[in-house]
């Protein structure tokens, strides 16, 4: 891999609590890397910290958050970066796209003005070809009648068409990574497809890499080249995306995809992880995973590393080696 | 420059104003003859005959029943004509339109007060919101609430006016004939309106506004790379613009009904002035036409809010 265009290493994420409560530990030990033009997906389910993952990419966490690690986006540490430098790079570097359009977006300004606004940060046009620029990223991501949706506000817009405008504002300044947390979720499933279609594509087009925050295996699937999963604060696995899903390497990843509905083959049963997740100040010593895992043993009490399986993979699971584990296919059709 | 919806809602308006202006001006009227005294006698002069006071009674038709005196009154001031004062004699209109641009040159100079110096305590609070800024401004603004305006205008004269004369104690210049004495003059009576209305408008400022920075869509302001004094300046304004006009109207009215005490203390020739003595003289002519000016105000501050609305918010669509 060339030079990777964001570098993870040893993220902690924790949030203080009031006076003489002790920190809640969200994240640790999180170390990734994201090529120029790759795209990753970061599953696992709610409350596992990879949304508070994603934003701390972009310093985005409130005030009460203890970051800790480097994270370096293009050279710049972001976890230790002053708050100017954070906010060049914003938009210009990182751009990031919300899982709710519909609250995304400022009610009271147009969506031309919000988009020519991320683009005036970092480039002064005259007004006349800013209004062009701004239009012609809307045609880009697929507005119709884009002169007359510049002057519209987002309450004039469907949810579909909000998220896309979210989209072209995160691109106008061709920035070199793309967080999208959850972009599709709140949108219907027709219009889920077409949006993920969109991001794919035009990442594909400027060479844009995406960072996909999601608990829909299926859209990594299709769009992703490589999938983190994380659970309970920690990345469980890091793997090709095709790899990952016919032969999963941590029983979590192997869980999560047998309990896709769609490749059940018994009828009427859904197949599911039993337990639930420990409390962020209760988590086991050992591997998180063990006291809801089929295969734990003894040693699964001892603490886990994340260790590479081959060059591209990477597993917190001490098993690894001697299960065989399900995934959701057999083969990856070609 | 209005489109066909404001148009219609600015006739609907209007039509709704009358039977406001009715029931105002008619309570009004009611409360005044319910008061003891009589202005017959007091026209009348010391140690005048029973004959005398009944004779002034029927002249100025006051002997006829309430209600077709109210009814006198009010069609003739449909025709704009509000008789003139039982006292002087003075035509009304005139008397209004001697003090009616006193208070309104006060009543906007406090506004414009409490807009000047709440806005930005507002932004600081909320920018700064739980620091040390936030709380000396919600202390204070606390404080500017709960005392009462006409006791801070009576310690304003003793410390600015009479201790160190800064300021006039009292008086009043109209701003037609000079503008910077007129403000002279009038600092210290707006100064005493402001107090409570910077309070309210930094209070309120600041709490509409910690909400909206902690919404989502500040949250992609962030993302975009925006610096921090243009989320708030431009976008934090803007979003909380509808309640910030809210409180401002409710301030318009609420500092027009101040006015009558503290015209009192400060001398200024205003309506406040007007209708305090007229009430005590039962000069009802006079406290009816005030009143009617004052109700028209209000009036008129509450239908400017509505349609500055629309403009403000591109969601509110003017029904």
């Amino acid at each position: 891999m060339s030079a990777p265009i964001l570098d993870v290493q040893d993220l902690s994420i924790g949030f203080s609590g009031r006076r003489g409560q002790p920190a809640l530990p969200i994240v640790r030990d999180v170390t990734f890397r994201i090529g120029r033009g790759e795209r990753v997906g970061l599953v696992g389910e709610s409350g596992c910290g990879k949304s508070v993952t994603g934003l701390s990419l972009m310093r985005l966490l409130p005030g009460t958050a203890r970051i800790g690690g480097r994270i370096t986006l293009d050279g710049v540490d972001m976890a230790r970066a002053s708050r100017n430098e954070v906010r060049r790079m914003r938009g210009k570097k990182i751009a990031m796209i919300f899982q709710e359009p519909m609250s995304a977006l400022d009610p009271v300004f147009t969506v031309g003005e919000q988009i020519a606004e991320a683009l005036r940060l970092h480039e002064t046009l005259p007004r006349a070809e800013e209004r062009a620029r701004v239009i012609e990223a809307l045609a880009e991501v697929g507005i119709p009648a884009p002169a007359k949706r510049h002057d519209e506000y987002p309450h004039q817009l469907s949810g579909g068409m909000r998220q896309r405008v979210m989209i072209a504002m995160a691109l106008i300044n061709r920035p070199d990574l793309i967080i999208a947390d959850e972009p599709t979720t709140a949108l219907d499933v027709t219009i889920q497809a077409q949006i993920m279609e969109l991001l794919t594509r035009l990442s594909e087009e400027t060479g844009t890499a995406l960072l996909f925050i999601t608990h829909d295996l299926g859209v990594v699937a299709e769009t992703c080249q490589r999938m983190i999963t994380m659970y309970a604060g920690e990345i469980v696995e890091d793997a090709p995306v095709d790899a990952a899903l016919v032969s999963p390497l941590h029983p979590y990843t192997s869980g999560l995809l047998r309990s896709l509905p769609h490749f059940n083959k018994e009828k009427g049963r859904f197949a599911y992880i039993p337990g639930r997740v420990p409390a962020p100040l209760a988590m086991p010593e050992g591997c998180r995973f063990a006291p809801r895992c089929p295969h734990a043993v003894e040693v699964c009490g001892r603490p886990q590393e994340l260790r590479f399986a081959g060059a591209e993979r990477r597993v917190r699971c001490i098993r690894a080696d001697e299960l065989s584990l399900d995934g959701a296919v057999a083969e990856v059709p070609a | 420059m209005l489109n066909p919806l404001q148009k219609r809602m600015l006739r609907r308006r209007i039509v709704q104003a009358v039977p406001v202006l009715l029931l105002a001006t008619f309570s009004v009227f009611m409360l005044l003859k319910l008061l003891p005294g009589d202005v017959a006698i007091t026209l009348a002069g010391e140690n005048a005959t029973t004959e005398r006071i009944e004779e002034i009674r029927r002249i100025n038709g006051l002997d006829r029943p309430l209600l077709v005196q109210y009814g006198q009154w009010a069609l003739n001031a449909v025709q704009g004509d509000l008789s003139e004062s039982l006292l002087s004699g003075e035509e009304v209109t005139t008397t209004l339109a001697r003090v009616f641009p006193n208070t309104l040159f006060i009543v906007c100079y406090a506004i414009l007060l409490s807009i000047v110096i709440g806005v930005p305590l507002g932004l600081l609070a909320a920018a700064r919101s739980g620091g040390l800024a936030d709380r000396l401004v919600m202390v204070g603004s606390s404080v500017g609430v709960a005392l009462p305006n006409f006791w801070i205008a009576m310690i304003l004269v003793v410390a600015l006016a009479l201790n160190r004369q800064i300021f006039p104690a009292t008086g009043f210049v109209s701003p037609w004939q000079d503008l910077s004495g007129a403000i002279w003059y009038a600092t210290l009576p707006a100064v005493a309106l402001a107090a409570s209305g910077v309070a309210e408008v930094s209070r309120q400022l600041r709490s509409s506004l910690v909400e909206v920075l902690g919404s989502q869509h500040f949250r992609t302001l962030h993302a975009k790379g925006l610096p921090f004094r243009s989320i708030l300046w431009r976008h934090g304004l803007k979003n909380v613009s509808v309640n910030l006009l809210t409180v401002i109207s409710l301030l318009v009215n609420r500092t027009l009904a101040a006015t009558v005490v503290v015209e009192v203390v400060f001398a200024v020739p205003g309506m406040g002035n007007t209708i305090v003595n007229a009430t005590l003289q039962r000069d009802f002519p006079v406290v009816q036409g005030a009143v009617l000016v004052m109700v028209l105000t209000v009036i008129t501050v509450n239908l400017i809010t509505d349609m500055l609305y629309s403009v403000l918010d591109p969601r509110i669509s003017q029904r």
